[in-house]
């Protein structure tokens, strides 16, 4: 049998806005994949420290206050530095449509606006990773 | 019940017969509550209108908590707003007031809603972004410059650093030569429903309770026309809770505060009076006016009958409404002015004494300032044009709003038990309980939205293929945060850091012990100690407070 994906949901940031991360928490793990979830105001460090920790294969971050510039960035130079740059850094929340150009040029994964539905963001990641259940 | 009553219900169910029947849960309210196609006298038997409705401006104030309502005055417009730094926003608050704004709201950025200053490294990139970056004294007086502090009443949406943002505004109008016995306005300082929904929480629940008795005796004594806490339901919703949840946990945040107040000895009368509400204005137009009518009666019956309060300033329910930010879409984004309208008015009918509408763009960035005229000339021609304010409640008595109100009190008391029963509200929030109704409550919305069985204009019906946004958008500059900086430096160069050292034993020793923690706030808040500096400082002694993360 395939192993299960790993996903990371993270809050990232001193944002409190969580029920969009809780959402597609629970989609994904319905949708078959493990999902840890950090729970909230964490930063980069920490996040990229679970991520290895945990052994994840994704990494999704929810940021709707603005600081997705700084915190994106942020998190997946860590994860490189870590020796993790495989790990895939996605995301959604409140990000203009420059930022999200900028931020994939950077190599950051798909970015969800509002209005997502959950059943896209599960779509996304199993075309990303086909051998996995 | 009578025989006319009993005649009524004969011929509803001859009526009945001859309708097509409706599909199960085919109708209901957004929160879930079945719907029925028709209301009669039946479905308000027991009503009583005396006990049940009575007058407005009296015991149990369903009608309203005033006698004349808004024949007497209008309900205060408020635009929630801030952005940037403190010179940024005080532009905003002129522009608004200029337009017809009756009232200030100060959105604070994350970083001072955490008690952080702009500079500390845990701020980096939320600076001045989803508010108004405030970290000492001098950003305060700067947000207040050239507006006299003794005519506005003034919202803040602070709750773990309450105390010392408010010192702020005190002493900035002490700066302004206002004492504070003439200051009006709000501060949310609703820490409970902080661990429940909107997460900015600074120190554990036990020393929160502490800090908020002791700011009320404090305004008791030295601010007297202001509202200590405004108990607060809309981000409850905004988490995603149904009607009736927000209304159960927001009235049973605010009945713990009545308890606590009077456990730390506190006379009810002297501060009940100064609680206030705010709640949510969302979709369901109907579900919303028999929720705004339903808090009223509850907290009228609850303040007098359990805690014996004896004044009528303590049992009737003001409150603040906000319509709701999360019905909003990034699609079609000017149909947000429309929905804002219809929730808007739901407040109004629903007797609310402050109100704020959200802008078009609020889903995509903080709004443009003509986003925000927009919002305010909603509530102007609700005020001026439609009529609607000419007569009080005028859906009292109305079958359906009558039962619907009914329902909203009765699924309240329900959730009241279920928390009694966990050991009340701060052992509830303990056990996750509240969280996870409304975790639970905003996933079922998600899919019944992905089903297709609840309409979202413009998300999942009504679509506009290859839809590309036409509004603008405010952004903010990334100077904000080095303009903090640079501030946040001259400051403590420029301060006697002498007389901040000691302020700031002064309040470790209060927090240590037990004296009102608001004197020595206000000490170390007049010597420039900043936002980070005084609230670090009471962390040592309170601690801070982390939550099981679960979803």
């Amino acid at each position: 049998m395939a192993k299960k994906l790993r996903v990371l949901v993270a809050k990232p940031g001193l944002d409190g806005h969580d029920r969009g991360a809780k959402v597609v928490a629970r989609a994904l793990r319905d949708a078959g994949f493990e999902v840890i979830y950090t729970g909230l105001h964490q930063t980069p460090e920490m996040i990229s420290e679970a991520a290895l920790q945990e052994d994840v294969d994704v990494v999704g971050l929810s940021v709707l206050s603005g600081a997705h510039m700084t915190l994106f960035p942020e998190t997946m130079r860590l994860l490189k530095e870590k020796g993790a740059g495989d790990i895939l850094v996605f995301g959604g929340g409140i990000i203009p449509k420059e930022d999200m150009e900028e931020l994939y040029k950077q190599g950051c994964g798909r970015l969800f606006g509002p209005g997502t539905p959950t059943t896209e963001i599960v779509s996304y990641l199993k075309e990303k990773f086909p051998d996995r259940s | 019940m009578s025989d006319d009553l009993k005649r009524v219900a004969e011929e509803r169910q001859r009526w009945q017969a001859g309708v097509e029947p409706a599909e199960a849960g085919q109708f209901q309210t957004l929160s879930g509550v079945p719907i029925d196609g028709l209301y009669t006298p039946v479905d308000v038997a027991d009503f009583e209108y005396l006990k049940d409705l009575g007058f407005p401006g009296q015991y149990p104030f369903t009608r309203g908590v005033r006698n004349n309502m808004y024949r007497g005055r209008q309900w205060t417009m408020r635009e929630f707003s801030g952005f940037g730094t403190a010179r940024d926003t005080n532009g905003r608050y002129k522009f608004l007031l200029a337009h017809g704004e009756t009232g200030l709201s100060v959105a604070f950025d994350f970083p001072t809603l955490y008690g952080r200053d702009s500079d500390e490294a845990i701020s980096r990139g939320e600076v001045g972004k989803c508010g108004v970056a405030i970290s000492s004294l001098a950003d305060m007086e700067t947000l207040f410059e050239g507006i006299p502090m003794q005519d506005v009443s003034t919202s803040m949406t602070i709750n773990g650093p309450a105390s010392v943002v408010w010192a702020f505004y005190i002493a900035a109008a002490e700066k302004q030569g206002v004492p504070s016995e003439k200051l009006r306005g709000t501060i949310q300082n609703d820490i409970l429903k902080e661990y429940i929904a909107q997460k900015s929480w600074l120190f554990p629940p036990k020393p929160s309770m502490r800090i908020i008795t002791d700011i009320m005796a404090y305004a008791a004594k030295r601010v007297p026309k202001w509202n200590t806490i405004s108990i607060s339901g809309y981000h409850i919703r905004e988490a995603g809770s149904t009607a009736a949840q927000e209304l159960a946990f927001t009235l049973k945040d605010g009945l713990t505060y009545v308890e606590a107040g009077i456990k730390a000895g506190l006379d009810v009368d002297l501060f009940a009076p100064r609680l206030s509400y705010f709640f949510n204005s969302h979709l369901d137009f109907f579900e919303e006016i028999a929720k705004f009518r339903a808090a009223r009666r509850i907290w009228a019956r609850e303040m007098k009958e359990t805690f014996k309060a004896k004044k009528p300033e303590s049992w009737l329910l003001r409150f603040h409404t906000q319509t709701a930010g999360c019905s909003l879409t990034a699609q079609q984004p000017e149909n947000n002015i429309v929905r804002t309208a219809f929730q808007a008015l739901a407040a109004v009918l629903g007797g609310t004494q402050s109100l704020h509408t959200n802008s078009m763009d609020e889903t995509w960035a903080l709004p443009t300032e003509k986003a925000v005229l927009i919002a305010l000339r909603t509530q102007q021609l609700i005020a001026e044009e439609t009529g609607v304010v000419n007569t009080i409640d005028p859906l009292g008595g109305s079958y359906f709003v009558e039962a619907l109100t009914n329902e909203m009190e009765k699924q309240a008391y329900e959730y009241f038990r279920k928390i009694d029963a966990l050991g009340g509200m701060v052992k509830a929030i303990e056990h996750g309980f509240p969280q996870r109704e409304i975790a639970d409550a905003a996933f079922r919305y998600q899919k019944l939205v992905e089903q297709g069985r609840r309409t979202v204009v413009g998300v999942n019906k009504h679509v506009l293929e290859g839809e590309k946004l036409e509004i603008p958008l405010l952004k903010i500059d990334h100077t904000v945060e080095e303009e903090q900086h640079r501030r946040l430096q001259e400051l403590r160069a420029r301060r006697d850091n002498v007389r901040v050292k000691k302020a700031l034993a002064d309040l470790k020793a209060a927090c240590t012990g037990t004296d009102n923690v608001m004197y020595p706030i206000l000490e170390a808040v007049r010597a420039y100690a900043t936002l980070g500096e005084i609230c670090g400082t009471m962390k040592e002694v309170f601690g801070s407070y982390e939550e099981p993360p679960m979803f």
